[in-house]
């Protein structure tokens, strides 16, 4: 964490950025938030630790309006929605120096928490262990029990864009870290069950939704200036959760209209205070993606063409889905 | 006397594209080929301007089953747009499909301005099908139930 | 007072709801909601924050107000009812109980909200004190007692038996309808059983008071917010610095005890008709408060100051210095951006 500061602290002074995006300390140790950091003495509340899990890459689209260049710091899979944004052109290049950091998980506080471990300072991954440090001495919890969902399936250690890497190794490993489960396991268990269950486990889940849109503004895919639903013309109760179906309706259609270019950064998931898996939404169209059109990664690189804005004459066609039989 | 009729009527949206399926609609009917009245055919310039959206928004409104006409593969008025068409409605129908909603109450089907026999065909297999299913609960809203 | 044993609380909730409804925190789909008892469902009182808080059992996220259909050209109006029913909220925090009195002063003054006053009026309230409260609550700030919720019967639960006093008239009334199942701890007929009760109790407060005085959020100091530093406040160059990472969702606001805010819309059911609705609102939105000619806030730091400002200034201004926040730490927990209110208390208050 040193390190980035000093030369967060380095890149100020000599003029090449204007300001630095990073994560600054909170009141508990476990929640950070992140900031904007103009002059070098406010980096002293600079923090970096398993706990930063916001993906900085949607603040961008702010940053790139400002004057002079953003210095940002972007874990791994933080790149692939800044490299999505920037073919989207909704983010600006040449006006951010990114510097990518390592990575080797990150953490989902109320599990934390309700592990019992309290009064937490700091975190810090060793292997399989995570190692927390707290008023009452330094405590220890499996690592698989505290991370996010999406880092149980991380997607690698590889930055796809970077200025320069601190932290990180340039040609680490691409794929998924040794802890990596099957991103797909949930999404195949949910397609084995018959659709009367499938519906059930739908409604029990998406009945939960209190309609915050916390969802929506943290994804880095949703950067429409004017979401659909926020049209006071359109039917649509975009704040009121009035029954099973307003919410089907949104999470169907949030999901689709990111399809193709959701990156599954987590951020959906991680930031529901009702605790709803969307990212099984989002994987589900990956996983179709991937087997009707071919393997695609979005924001991988910033030239190819998204699967939906793309076709070839051999696609299947949409009676596949009903010839195949249950969902898969 | 009112003999009150409780036999199921399907309601069915059907999205055809100007060009190519609406005219194979209107062959079916200037041929007399019979399909049944619940279909519902709405109009739209090209199968690729119908928005997902479009398809639940019907379901919400009370529709049993939605199926979308556009011309063949390569017959597009604008080239290419059916091709996007089947992408999106690919994934669709496989969400559909995936939060438990019962396969086969939505259809895509390429009906050529020549094919009002395909088009009358095609509308009485897809109300049988949505017979079969029965009314659509799972994508209902109860705010416009009667 | 009154006892019954903890591993009975499923009879006791099985009585009170033969006779009214019943809500609860529930544990649905892992998370812990209020919501409707029955058999079937799994009650949970030991997570002390439920996701939403008890605000739902009185002012539902949305509810119906009237429904008009058009039927062969004669136009029906047809107004919601108002509840009726005497129905029980029982786990209230302390914490959610005081948010129901900052509530009450706005939708039972001039003009009553007849719907909220017609929950409030059959509404009884059970409240329980907190075990352990967490290091997010900070209600202590606001005078509150997570020892002594208040309401209409406040309860204890200290290892396996729950300690049930009622306060109101209400509660009292619930209490002798339970008559079967409450073992009675009263001091004239069974001194012994009191002083047990009356023992355990205070052990439990004087428990639950060590920790809250303990707790990290405990002593903020809210001096600065009052009536006469508004325009300061309001101009603090802070705020800029402050809304940063705010995403603009709806989350703080509506996991919120004390938020009100609502918006009116229509549903146009089609040949069912059109329903008058309300919704809570959030001032994070930005239709939020939008007029023909457009939004009065017009930026996002408009809207979080909007937020904060009237829950530390403009709320106690007009209502006797009451805060309208409650410190239950809801935000704090869930805010994905981890901005909360005691950031800002910290922060405009003079803290570092």
């Amino acid at each position: 964490m040193q390190e980035l500061i000093t030369r967060a602290k380095e890149l100020l002074a000599d003029g090449t950025v204007s300001r630095v995006l990073g994560w600054k300390k909170g009141d508990m140790g476990w929640d950070p938030e992140p900031a904007y950091f103009e002059k070098e003495e406010d980096l002293k509340d600079f923090v970096y630790n398993p706990f930063c899990g916001a993906n900085l890459s949607k603040y961008l689209i702010a940053a790139g309006k400002l004057e002079g260049t953003t210095l940002v710091f972007l874990k791994p899979c933080d790149t692939y929605s800044f490299n999505q944004l920037t073919k989207e052109h909704r983010v600006k290049r040449e006006k951010t120096y990114i510097i990518g950091v390592g990575c080797h998980g990150t953490l989902k506080a109320e599990k934390v928490l309700s592990a019992g471990i309290k009064g937490i300072e700091d975190a810090a991954i060793e292997g399989d262990t995570l190692k927390v440090k707290t008023l009452y001495g330094e405590k220890e919890m499996p690592l698989m029990d505290a991370l996010l969902e999406r880092c149980k399936v991380c997607k690698g250690k590889i930055h796809v864009v970077f200025d320069e890497l601190i932290g990180a190794e340039e040609g680490e490993e691409a794929g998924p870290g040794e802890l990596a489960g099957n991103r797909f396991a949930k999404v195949e268990e949910l397609e084995a069950m018959p659709p009367k269950e499938r519906f059930a486990f739908w409604q029990e889940q998406l009945s939960k939704c209190i309609r915050c849109n916390a969802c929506r503004n943290v994804c880095p895919a949703c950067s429409c200036l004017k979401c659909v639903f926020d049209g006071n013309q359109f039917d649509s109760s975009q704040k009121a959760n009035v029954d099973t179906f307003e919410e089907q309706m949104f999470h169907i259609i949030r999901a689709y209209h990111v399809a193709g270019r959701c990156t599954d950064c987590g951020e959906c998931s991680r930031v529901c205070p009702e605790g709803i898996p969307l990212q099984l939404l989002n994987r589900k169209f990956i996983k179709d993606i991937n087997t009707f059109y071919g393997e695609y990664q979005a924001g991988a690189d910033t030239e190819s063409r998204a699967p939906l804005t793309d076709f070839t004459f051999e696609d299947v066609e949409p009676g596949i889905v009903s010839e195949r039989g249950g969902g898969r | 006397m009112q003999v009150e009729n409780t036999e199921f009527r399907p309601k069915i949206v059907a999205f055809c594209c100007n060009w190519c399926s609406y005219a194979g609609a209107d062959l079916a009917g200037s041929s007399r080929l019979a399909y049944p009245a619940d279909v519902k055919i709405i109009r739209v310039p090209c199968s690729c301007r119908v928005n997902p959206m479009f398809i639940l928004r019907a379901f919400q409104r009370g529709a049993d089953g939605v199926i979308l006409c556009g011309c063949h593969p390569g017959d597009c008025h604008y080239t290419t747009g059916n091709y996007y068409t089947r992408r999106r409605m690919t994934l669709l129908f496989s969400m559909l499909d995936y939060l438990g909603v019962e396969n086969g109450r939505t259809r895509v089907e390429w009906v050529s301005a020549a094919e009002g026999v395909k088009f009358s065909t095609t509308m009485n297999e897809f109300v049988a099908k949505i017979h079969e299913l029965g009314e659509n609960v799972r994508l209902e809203d109860l705010r416009c139930k009667n | 007072m009154y006892r019954i044993d903890k591993s009975r609380l499923a009879e006791l909730f099985a009585a009170i709801s033969g006779n009214q409804d019943l809500f609860l925190p529930l544990r649905k789909a892992d998370q812990t909601n209020y919501g409707l008892w029955s058999e079937e469902e799994c009650f949970d009182l030991d997570t002390l924050k439920t996701v939403k808080s008890a605000k739902d059992c009185f002012f539902p996220q949305s509810e119906v107000l009237y429904r008009c259909k058009n039927e062969d050209g004669k136009l029906s109006i047809d107004p919601q009812k108002l509840c009726d029913r005497p129905f029980v909220v029982f786990g209230m925090r302390a914490c959610d109980v005081k948010a129901i009195e900052v509530l009450d002063r706005v939708f039972l003054s001039d003009p009553v909200d007849t719907f909220y006053a017609a929950r409030r009026e059959h509404g009884i309230i059970v409240s329980l004190a907190c075990h352990e409260p967490e290091e997010t609550c900070f209600c202590k700030n606001f005078g509150i007692d997570a020892a002594e919720p208040g309401a209409d019967v406040e309860t204890w639960i200290i290892e396996d038996s729950l300690y049930w006093k009622p306060l109101t008239e209400k509660g009292e009334a619930l209490t002798v309808s339970l008559a079967g199942l409450l073992e009675n701890a009263d001091a004239a007929s069974a001194p012994d059983a009191a002083e047990k009760a009356e023992k355990a109790v205070a052990k439990e407060q004087s428990s639950i008071r060590d920790i809250t005085e303990k707790l990290p959020l405990s002593h903020l100091n809210l001096s600065r917010f009052k009536p006469e530093n508004t325009m300061e406040l309001f101009d603090s160059p802070l705020w800029e610095e402050m809304y940063k990472p705010c995403l603009a969702c709806g989350t703080c606001t509506f996991v919120c005890p004390t938020c009100q805010c609502y918006d009116i819309r229509d549903f146009d059911g089609g040949k069912n008709g059109v329903q008058r609705y309300r919704c809570w609102d959030s001032c994070m939105y930005s239709d939020f408060t939008m007029m023909a000619h457009g939004n009065l806030r017009t930026s996002q730091m408009q809207r979080f100051r909007q937020r904060f400002m009237h829950k530390l200034v403009y709320y106690p201004a007009n209502n006797d210095g009451l805060y309208s926040c409650v410190g239950c730490g809801r935000c704090v927990s869930k805010c994905p951006a981890s901005l909360n209110i005691v950031k800002v208390i910290k922060k405009m208050g003079g803290e570092a």
